[in-house]
């Protein structure tokens, strides 16, 4: 019999795919139907957010943090303030610390339910999308109520939270932390012992510890692979070393444990907000340093110094002193870090944003390899990728 | 500030000859080394049992002109047994390479096309060097201190030859920036009118 050679195929996967999550144009190239190489082309939602933060003043840098990764703004934000904060020498108040968690945390699950949900529309479970949107939609409603915005809420500040929350909304978020366990058991009830999502999650695209972290792997996916790294918990920021949570950690570093983790850490982000909203202390949400943070409109109405203080804000910016620093908060997706130069004057000179799902990106090559086509959809969904903050 | 990041410094002036730099900078760690040590370096941050800095967070690039050399190629790293961070720093000119670290950190192969894409720093011995975040067929280096913040080129779809085109950018209003920066505190320029207070000492007496 002769012996013909097969010419490996080619193809491209996306930039128009909607198991892409985005535009990612993932360059296969297959043995029959098993990956033999990926080369994920990224960029295509590149839109300069560094050089722009350069040229903008600090607070003007803020929005941009939003639309980094667009389903969970407020963990952004979280970093860039943090970042600035250490810079400058600021000491945000307790009320304001407490409500920056409070909105990390629900960031957190606004995030897990998209990630989740959409996960199993992935790989062919269409109605916890469905349900979830539902959950979310209340979520947003927390942000709009608290910002004004559902989803680019500019919210975070150097210096505290822009606003004091309005009456009667730690009631409704308590309400919510009452009703939505029952959307994670019935979700559960859907996903976690459903033989078609485990033959398409379980053993599929494997990472084990030390290849996590050879891969610069965080957040949930690293602990998916067995490693306990929070760093809410190792290198705790705002007032997360005053509340009581576990770090969830996985077994197999698998596309289904990575599931897992994140399920349970949606329980965990619950705990979170309730003791937040018990504990929370009254008085002002953001330093009280005019010279750093607006004054209340109220008192521009007869002090010339507080209408001085507004207008400089907004057009000069604040000066932040000459230095660096690297800080880290884990966002949703794993460590977002953002590694800030200042040279004294009223903009950053340099502003890396280290985003989480561009190292999953990058191991698309290695956790794909040997697996089948209709796997690489079931990865990339594990791995929680939004093209806002890969690109930036 | 922290003791542990005290004892590793002192531990890594011991245990490392060759670093240019050691210092503090708002209680973060930052090490400086030449170009041809940073992968022996980082292969000791990374191995040594005092160290383990096992994950490579970020490499990232910064540009300043003003300076001989030109880029700082910025590694930032990260110790979980140790719960510590460190940053490493290597200077370079736009034609000096820096050797790669993607034999020391799997990683480091995205993180370094970036530098290079963004900033034009080469790193010698990538296997796989090309452009990450900017279009096919890009020409400079966006992140650049002298690159234009609008770009240079702008593309259309061009319905006569049924394709995207790329065309110099032609904006309808000029670029503008405002110089906010306050005359008030911090003054140390004149303003006009500010001589004549200082060539007549004594008010102006009404005629």
């Amino acid at each position: 019999m002769n012996e013909t050679s097969i010419k490996n195929l080619t193809f491209n996967f996306g930039p128009q795919h909607p198991a892409a999550h985005g535009v990612l144009r993932l360059v296969l190239e297959m043995d029959g139907e098993v990956v033999e190489r990926a080369d994920p082309h990224i960029g295509l939602l590149h839109r300069g957010t560094e050089k722009l933060i350069e040229n903008k003043t600090y607070l003007q840098a803020i929005p941009y943090f939003d639309r980094l990764d667009y389903v969970s703004p407020m963990c952004q934000e979280h970093a860039f303030a943090l970042a600035t904060e250490k810079l400058m020498g600021i000491k945000v108040p307790e009320r304001g610390q407490y409500i920056r968690v409070l909105f990390s945390e629900i960031t957190r699950i606004l995030n897990h339910i998209l990630n989740l949900t959409a996960y199993a529309l992935d790989v062919g479970a269409m109605t916890p999308l469905l349900w979830g949107f539902e959950e979310r939609e209340r979520l947003m409603e927390f942000y709009e109520r608290v910002s004004g915005a559902r989803l680019h809420a500019a919210y975070f500040r150097p210096g505290g939270v822009h606003q004091d929350l309005p009456k009667g909304l730690t009631e409704d978020i308590l309400e919510f932390c009452e009703t939505f366990p029952n959307f994670i058991d019935d979700m559960e009830q859907l996903l976690t012992g459903n033989r078609i999502f485990r033959q398409r999650t379980v053993d599929i695209g494997i990472i084990n510890a030390d290849e996590a972290q050879d891969w610069g792997m965080s957040g949930p996916v690293l602990r998916a692979s067995g490693v306990p790294w929070d760093l809410r918990k190792s290198q705790p920021y705002d007032i997360y070393d005053r509340v009581d949570f576990d770090v969830p950690v996985g077994k197999t570093g698998d596309c289904y444990a990575r599931y897992l983790v994140r399920v349970a850490e949606m329980r965990e982000s619950l705990r979170i907000i309730k003791q937040c909203i018990k504990d929370m202390p009254e008085g002002p949400v953001i330093s009280q340093d005019h010279k750093i943070t607006p004054p209340p409109r109220s008192e521009m109405k007869y002090s010339m110094e507080a209408l001085i203080h507004h207008f400089k804000l907004y057009t000069e910016g604040y000066h932040v002193p000459v230095g660096e620093t690297y800080t880290a908060v884990e966002a949703p997706k794993g460590e977002f870090g953002v590694y800030l130069v200042s040279d004294g004057s009223n903009r950053p000179y340099r502003c890396k944003i280290r985003a989480p799902g561009f190292a999953f990106m990058q191991s698309m090559d290695f956790l794909s390899r040997g697996h089948m086509l209709a796997d690489v959809p079931a990865i990339i969904g594990s791995l929680d990728i939004v093209f806002g903050e890969v690109d930036r | 500030m922290d003791q542990g990041l005290k004892d590793l410094r002192t531990y890594i002036t011991t245990a490392f000859k060759g670093i240019e730099s050691i210092e503090f900078v708002y209680e973060e760690l930052v090490l400086t080394v030449g170009p041809p040590d940073i992968n022996e370096l980082l292969h000791f941050l990374r191995t040594d049992a005092n160290c383990q800095f096992k994950v490579l967070i970020d490499i990232c690039g910064a540009d300043y002109p003003q300076r001989e050399k030109r880029f700082e190629v910025v590694y930032n790293l990260l110790s979980m047994s140790q719960n510590q961070r460190i940053r490493v720093k290597v200077m370079v000119d736009e034609n000096t390479p820096v050797p790669t670290s993607t034999n020391i950190y799997s990683c480091a192969g995205w993180f370094e096309r970036e530098a290079w894409d963004l900033y034009g720093v080469v790193f010698s011995g990538h296997k796989d060097l090309r452009r990450l975040l900017t279009d096919y067929g890009f020409e400079g280096h966006p992140l650049r201190k002298d690159f234009p913040l609008t770009g240079r080129v702008e593309v259309r779809y061009d319905e006569a030859q049924k394709r995207v085109v790329y065309d110099p950018v032609k904006l309808t209003q000029d670029f503008r920036t405002f110089d906010f920066l306050s005359p008030w505190e911090g003054m140390n320029r004149q303003l006009p009118g500010d001589e004549k207070a200082t060539n007549y000492d004594k008010p102006l007496e009404d005629d």
